[in-house]
C-alpha cells in the first residue's frame, strides 16, 4: 500500500463518524436513484433499450481498431487534429503542448473525468497554467482543493453551509448565505467572466462516433458550449471506449444516459462537434492508459462499456454510505472499483471488496455490465496475486485452517457460544467488526451437529 | 513505433471476436400527440411553449417580456422591426449582453422536449447558450415522436455543429436543489407555429 491512502474500509470509518451526515448522504443519493427508477419506468422500450445500448458497444469492444481508425480518417477530413496517448502521463503532456504552443497560461475546462484519472489539472499547474473547472460542482470542489466524490454528482458529499463558506472565502460571497440559488447566481457571474477571457477550452467527450468523425459532449448547465464556443482552441479528451459506430446509435445512448444518471428525460444541452468553427483550432486526444490492457482481460472488458451516467453509485449502498473519497480512484463507486484494479492493482486491491455483491449496480446499469460478478472476479485475481491486505489474509488463512479441520471447528464454536452467553462483553465491543452498528445474535444452545446428533439417537 | 500505433496494434490483439451490431427495430415510443407530449415534458423541465399563428404574437410577448433597453436578437427576418438581425458575423464574444434571442429550431422531439438545431440556424454557435433567455422557433409539424425517429430524420446530414437543446440551462449541484439559469440561458420559450 502508498502510504497517506486511507484504505476503503477505513476512510469509510471516518466517513461513518458523522452519523446525522452519512444518514443524509444516503438518503439524498437514493433521491437521485428513485427520480432515475421513474423516468426508466415512463419508458416502455427501456430493457430492450439497455440490451441494444449493451450489444452495441460489444460491437464497439469486438471492432475497436477498424472503428478507430474511421474515426480517425473522418474527424481528420472533418479538420480536427487527432493525437493518441498511450498513457496518462502522454495525455498530460499533448495537452500542455496544445496550450504552450499557443503562448497561453489560462485555461478554461469543462468536466472531463478522463482528465481527473490523469491528474490533468495538477500536471498544468506545476507547468504554470491555470485551469478553472466550470462544471459548477467541480468549481466548488477545486476551490475547495478536493477532488470530486462522484462523476455526475461532484459535490455531493456537500451541504449547502458548505458551500456558502466556500463562496464566502473565494468569491466573496455574504456570509453564512447558503440559498443555492444565490451561489449559483454567484458561480454565474464568476464563471462568465472566465468564459469570455480564456482562448483555450478544454472538455470531455461523451461519445464519439466513428461514421462521422464527430463528438457529443452532455451537460445541463451549459458550461461545455459556453467554453468551447468562445475558445480560440478546442481541445477535447476522451477515453478511446467512448466510441460508438454511426450517428443513429446516439439515439438510444442519449435516451440512457441522463434518465439513468439524473432521471432527467436528457440533458439540457446534447452539443455535436464535427468541424471546428470558422478560424476555430480543434483537438482530439484518444487516451489508451490501461483500456487496451482491460480489453485483453475476458472477465473484465465489459467495464469498458461504461457510458459514466452513475446510476450504479446513487443505488449502491456501500458506496451511499461510505462516500465517494473513500474510494480514492477519480471513478468511485461500484463501475470505479471495477476499473480501478486494471489501473494499479497492488494500489486498488481494497477496492472490490467494497461491496456487499447484492447486484443492484448491475440491475440498474444502462448497458448492462456484470459489476456485481466482475467485483466478485477481482476478488480472486486480487488475492491470487498476493495483493489482499494482510488483515485479510490472516482471515483467509485461519478460516481455511478450521474448515479443513473437523476438531477445531467444533470445539472453536462451543467455545464461542459459551463466552457469548458468560461472559458477552468479550464479543459486545468496539474491537469486533462485527458489533459495530449492530447488536450481536443471541448464540444457539447447541451446534446443528450437535442437534441432529442428540435427535438421531432417540 | 509511436502511441497511435502502439495503442492500435494491441487493440487488435486484445479485441473479443466480431459480435455484430443489434438493428433498432421496435425502439421509441410513437406518441398520438407529439405536441401534446412535448409540452408535458417540457413544462416538467423548466420551459415553456405558447402556440402561435401570426409573428404578431411573438413581438407582442416581447414587448410584455422586456423593456426597450433590453438587448433582442433573433436570426428570423420576420422579426426585423423588434430584433437586431446583423450579428451573425459579429466576434461571438460581442453577443455577452445579449437579454433574449429567437431563433429557429429543425424539429422537436416529444419524448424529451429536446430541439433539434444545427450551425446553419444558429448562424453563431454560441448564441443559444450565451443569451439570458432563449426563444425557438418551431413548427408544430416538425415534432416527431422519439430519438430515433429524429436521427433517421437527421440521417447523414452536413454541419460542423449542432446540439439538441431541451429546456432552460440548470444545474442542482448545491444539495440537490434545482436551479435555473446556470451558464446557459435562465430561461426557454418555444413558439409552436400552428
Amino acid at each position: 500500500m502508498e502510504s497517506k491512502v486511507l484504505e476503503h474500509s477505513k476512510a469509510s470509518e471516518v466517513f461513518n463518524k458523522d452519523k446525522e451526515r452519512v444518514g443524509w448522504h444516503d438518503e439524498t443519493l437514493w433521491f437521485v436513484r428513485s427520480k432515475r427508477d421513474k423516468a426508466a419506468h415512463n419508458i416502455p422500450d427501456w430493457e430492450l433499450l439497455r440490451s441494444t445500448a449493451s450489444n452495441i458497444k460489444h460491437n464497439v469492444l469486438s471492432n475497436m481498431h477498424d472503428y478507430l481508425v474511421e474515426f480517425e480518417k473522418n474527424a481528420l477530413a472533418n479538420g480536427v487534429h487527432v493525437h493518441w496517448a498511450a498513457d496518462a502521463e502522454e495525455h498530460n503532456k499533448i495537452v500542455h503542448g496544445i496550450i504552450a504552443k499557443h503562448g497561453v497560461t489560462r485555461m478554461v475546462k469543462s468536466k472531463s473525468m478522463l482528465t481527473e484519472e490523469c491528474h490533468l489539472n495538477d500536471y498544468l499547474a506545476k507547468n504554470g497554467v491555470e485551469v478553472i473547472d466550470t462544471d459548477l460542482g467541480e468549481r466548488i470542489v477545486q476551490l475547495r482543493d478536493e477532488p470530486p466524490s462522484h462523476i455526475v454528482l461532484p459535490a455531493i458529499h456537500l451541504k449547502k453551509e458548505d458551500v456558502g463558506e466556500t463562496f464566502h472565502i473565494h468569491l466573496g460571497t455574504e456570509k453564512g448565505n447558503k440559498d443555492p440559488q444565490y451561489l449559483t447566481e454567484a458561480a454565474r457571474h464568476h464563471l462568465r467572466e472566465t468564459f469570455l477571457t480564456r482562448k483555450i477550452a478544454l472538455t470531455g467527450v461523451n461519445f464519439a462516433v466513428a461514421q462521422t468523425g464527430e463528438f457529443v459532449v452532455c451537460t445541463n448547465e451549459g458550461n461545455a458550449d459556453m467554453g468551447a464556443h468562445l475558445a480560440d482552441v478546442h481541445i477535447a479528451c476522451m477515453g478511446f471506449e467512448k466510441l460508438i459506430p454511426r450517428r443513429e446509435h446516439l439515439g438510444v445512448f442519449l435516451r440512457l444516459l441522463a434518465r439513468s444518471a439524473t432521471g432527467q428525460p436528457i440533458t439540457t444541452y446534447s452539443s455535436h462537434f464535427k468541424k471546428p468553427r470558422e478560424g476555430q483550432e480543434m483537438h482530439i486526444v484518444i487516451v489508451d492508459n490501461g483500456r487496451s490492457t482491460q480489453l485483453g482481460r475476458e472477465d473484465f472488458r465489459n467495464s469498458l462499456k461504461c457510458i459514466r451516467c452513475g446510476a450504479c453509485m446513487n443505488t449502491c449502498p456501500v458506496y451511499r454510505r461510505s462516500g465517494g473519497h473513500s474510494y480514492h480512484n477519480a471513478v468511485a463507486g461500484p463501475i470505479g472499483s471495477i476499473l480501478a484494479p486494471n489501473l494499479d492493482m497492488r494500489k486498488n486491491a481494497d477496492l472490490p471488496f467494497a461491496s456487499t455483491l447484492c447486484g443492484s449496480c448491475s440491475n440498474v446499469c444502462p448497458v448492462k455490465i456484470d459489476i456485481h460478478d466482475q467485483l466478485y472476479k477481482w476478488r480472486q485475481v486480487i488475492v491470487k496475486e498476493g495483493y489482499a491486505t494482510t488483515s485479510k489474509k490472516l482471515g483467509m488463512g485461519a478460516m481455511t485452517f478450521t474448515l479443513s479441520n473437523p476438531a477445531i471447528y467444533q470445539t472453536g464454536g462451543k467455545v464461542g457460544r459459551w463466552f457469548m452467553r458468560n461472559i458477552p462483553f468479550v464479543v459486545n465491543n468496539g474491537l469486533n467488526p462485527w458489533f459495530k452498528n449492530r447488536e450481536m445474535p443471541e448464540p444457539p444452545k447447541e451446534s446443528f451437529r450437535e442437534w441432529y446428533l442428540n435427535n438421531k439417537k432417540s | 513505433m509511436s502511441s497511435r500505433d502502439k495503442i492500435l496494434a494491441k487493440i487488435a490483439q486484445n479485441q473479443p471476436e466480431f459480435s455484430a451490431l443489434p438493428d433498432l427495430k421496435g425502439l421509441g415510443n410513437v406518441y398520438e400527440s407529439p405536441a401534446q407530449q412535448f409540452k408535458t415534458i417540457l413544462e416538467g423541465i423548466g420551459g415553456k411553449v405558447i402556440e402561435f399563428s401570426d409573428w404578431s404574437e411573438i413581438k407582442a410577448f416581447v414587448h410584455e417580456h422586456f423593456d426597450s433597453n433590453a438587448r433582442i436578437t433573433s436570426t428570423l427576418p420576420e422579426l426585423a422591426d423588434i430584433a437586431e438581425l446583423d450579428w451573425v458575423d459579429n466576434d461571438p464574444h460581442t453577443l455577452e449582453n445579449v437579454d433574449f434571442t429567437i431563433i429557429r429550431g429543425h424539429l422537436g422531439v416529444a419524448e424529451n422536449s429536446a430541439i433539434w438545431i444545427t450551425e446553419s440556424l444558429l448562424k453563431q454557435r454560441v448564441s443559444a447558450f450565451i443569451p439570458q433567455y432563449l426563444a425557438i422557433v418551431l413548427e408544430a409539424n416538425s415534432l416527431v415522436s422519439s430519438m430515433h425517429e429524429a436521427y433517421t430524420q437527421i440521417g447523414m446530414e452536413e454541419y460542423g455543429f449542432a446540439t439538441f437543446l431541451a429546456g432552460p440551462s440548470k444545474t442542482a449541484d448545491i444539495e440537490q436543489s434545482l436551479v435555473l439559469g446556470a451558464h446557459g440561458a435562465r430561461g426557454l420559450t418555444v413558439f409552436l407555429k400552428v
